[in-house]
């Protein structure tokens, strides 16, 4: 017994100031928000407290915030997808066919857009994207005859920005899985008769599942409350919920109904993970 | 008739060799085993039967055919990983199944493939479980039932109880053997325990720094050693050096040492087992090889003693079985005797 109480008081101790950071950096001002969610009005100005769900039901009564809760969803759908199709065959051939130096100078590549100041390199992409920029030159230098291609404002235009900001989490995130299946496992499946296609799709991303779900996570999560990218990639037709959320705080100082909306986009959230846990849990738990 | 034919097979890797020339015959339905040090490039031969590795030069037939242009999924080999390499996302029963499902059998006969061969190395019941859910022992009998279940026209195993512990160990070349001759498929086992060898197979190669340096019969590899090398990696053994004299050599301050194998001209090797050796007394008379000296070391390994004895021609060992428990002292004058026969001679 004796013992069983010192390791409690052990692990409280080791464990205890983590903790409390958690709870100083996320939990205090995410509780700070809910409170506010639930008030009437906003921090601002001179009104007693008041206890209102009015802000959630705005969600629920206004149609418009719905269809842009959809279409930020949709969005974390479209740049997520791309994200894997690039990215998975991407971290495929760096993990399974580049050796060396060149693997450091490709990971390199890969990790620079971090480095860069995000909203630099979303300009970046209005110079490149706009009629008579450097994808419309690059067209037409290839096949002349083209109509001008302009995606200013536009929603390919976002989707292109978000998915080259995020692209690097889904290669990093599956190069860990596929770095991690031992090369005897292929050996094996093809010793056995199984042909490459077979191979990748029986060993190698079952495999690499975990790696899949981590990247997704990683990219979804933070492209479905994105702002500035909408904004200033797809201008006026780049209103998602991620922009009127920031619009509440920044612009018309509306803090409850921007804190309701963000807590609703939580939720969702939560949802599709606990829709999506008993799939990844089959996966995670055999590696 | 070879099951496979390896004909001059080198293999490099940039400056190591890891293959020389290498020309064997596995025949059929034997049990092979390929034995040699660390780095002798067991595995590379291993694998470029399995077709994971490209030789440089030579041929390797399976059947009579030459394989260079038939890739890996379509030699029809099965291979047993030295650490298993199941697939850790599949039960039991799927990765046994693998090899089937790949070549679109029907289920209900997948069903009793399975079946059958998990009942041949006793793992029946534990069809669901995962391999991290399975001992040591039990992975390598899902390997080998996985190996085995396509019906492979060879089995390759890369020293499939290297992981084990001794018993289990022992337990499963049992096992092992005993799944061979009931499939009577053609094995090739790679190890570096030569008692492994010597109990397993009923044939073996010798191979050193990719070289091929002697094939035969277990008994015959162990009493007709050709070389140092072999003579020392496949058992124990003390040699002896000198001129050629009249049917022997002249070991310096020793004399005449006797043998019944041809000899080279000028200088040879003898290579004489220690348990051929036998300890008498310096007074008792005989027709034998004889060397005298006095017991430096005792070594007891329970059935057996281990004598080390400092003679003019140096250090040699001597085992004697632990028969009826009398042992000889440390620092007593002995003879060392043996037969004529039992001198081995082998090339340095
Ligand atoms: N892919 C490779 N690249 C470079 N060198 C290699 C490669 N594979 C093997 N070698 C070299 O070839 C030689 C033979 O290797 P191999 O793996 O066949 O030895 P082995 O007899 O199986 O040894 P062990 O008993 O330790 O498994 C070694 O010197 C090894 O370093
Ligand atoms: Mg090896």
């Amino acid at each position: 017994m004796r013992i069983e109480s010192r390791r409690r008081w052990a692990i409280a101790w080791l464990t205890g100031p983590a903790y409390l950071w958690l709870a100083v950096t996320i939990f205090l001002p995410l509780s700070a928000m809910l409170y506010f969610s639930f008030q009437k009005k906003g921090p601002f100005g001179r009104h007693a407290s008041e206890f209102s769900l009015k802000h959630y039901e705005a969600f629920f009564t206004k149609g418009y915030l719905q269809d842009l809760m959809w279409r930020s969803l949709e969005m974390g759908f479209h740049v997520t997808l791309l994200c894997i199709l690039i990215g998975f065959p991407a971290a495929y051939w760096l993990a399974r066919r580049i050796r060396g130096r060149w693997r450091e100078a490709l990971f390199l590549l890969i990790v620079l857009p971090f480095w860069s100041n995000a909203l630099v390199r979303i300009f970046s992409w209005t110079i490149v994207l706009r009629p008579d920029g450097v994808l419309d030159r690059a067209v037409h230098l290839v096949i002349p005859g083209l109509p001008t291609i302009d995606l200013t404002d536009s929603y390919a235009a976002i989707i292109i920005g978000l998915v080259h900001s995020y692209l690097p989490y889904m290669i990093l995130t599956c190069f860990l899985s596929l770095q991690a299946i031992d090369e005897s496992l292929l050996e094996a499946a093809r010793s056995l008769g199984a042909r490459s296609w077979t191979i990748l799709a029986r060993i190698i991303l079952p495999l690499a599942v975990p790696g899949l779900a981590a990247g997704s996570i990683l990219i979804f999560v933070p492209v479905i409350g994105s702002f500035f990218e909408p904004r200033l990639l797809g201008g006026p037709k780049g209103t998602v919920i991620g922009t009127v959320i920031e619009e509440q705080f920044t612009v018309v100082s509306n803090w409850p109904l921007g804190g309701a909306l963000s807590f609703i986009l939580l939720a969702i959230v939560l949802l599709i993970l606990a829709a999506a846990s008993p799939v990844l849990k089959k996966h995670m738990s055999t590696t | 008739m070879s099951a496979v034919d390896v004909r001059n097979v080198s293999k490099r890797y940039g400056a190591t060799t890891a293959l020389d020339r290498v020309s064997l015959a596995f025949p059929n339905g034997s049990f092979f085993a390929l034995l040699g040090p660390s780095g002798s490039g067991k595995t590379t031969l291993l694998r470029a039967l399995a077709g994971f590795v490209e030789p440089d030069e030579g041929m390797i037939l399976i059947d009579d055919q030459d394989v260079a242009r038939i890739p890996s999924f379509r030699r029809n080999i099965g291979m047993v990983f030295q650490n298993y390499a199941l697939f850790p996302h599949m039960s039991v029963f799927d990765n046994v199944a693998f090899g089937l499902t790949v070549r679109r059998m029907p289920r209900a006969d997948v069903r009793q493939r399975v079946g059958e061969i998990l009942e041949l190395v006793r793992l029946d019941g534990l069809d669901q479980r995962k391999p991290r859910q399975l001992s040591g022992g039990q992975q390598q009998r899902v390997a080998l039932a996985r190996a085995l279940v396509t019906e492979p026209r060879v089995l390759l195993l890369d020293e499939p109880l290297g992981a084990l512990d001794k018993k289990l160990r022992q337990d499963m070349q049992g096992e092992l053997k005993r799944i061979q001759r009931t499939v009577g498929i053609t094995t090739i086992f790679v190890t570096h325990d030569q008692e492994e060898a010597l109990t397993l197979s009923d044939r073996i190669a010798i191979i050193d720094e990719g070289r091929l340096i002697q094939v035969g019969e277990p008994g015959d590899v162990y009493d007709r050693p050709h070389t140092r090398f072999a003579a020392s990696f496949l058992g124990d053994a003390n040699f002896l050096s000198g001129p050629v004299r009249d049917s022997g050599i002249m070991v310096d301050r020793v004399g005449h040492i006797a043998t019944t194998s041809p000899l080279p001209a000028g200088d040879a090797t003898i290579a004489v087992r220690p348990e051929r050796i036998r300890l008498v007394a310096c007074d008792a008379a005989t027709q034998d090889n004889r060397i005298e000296g006095r017991v430096a070391e005792r070594v007891f390994s329970g059935a057996s003693l281990t004598y080390t004895v400092h003679t003019d021609a140096g250090p040699l060992r001597v085992l004697r079985q632990n028969a009826d428990g009398d042992v000889i002292d440390i620092g007593e004058r002995v003879a060392l005797v043996w037969l004529a026969d039992h001198s081995v001679v082998v090339e340095n």
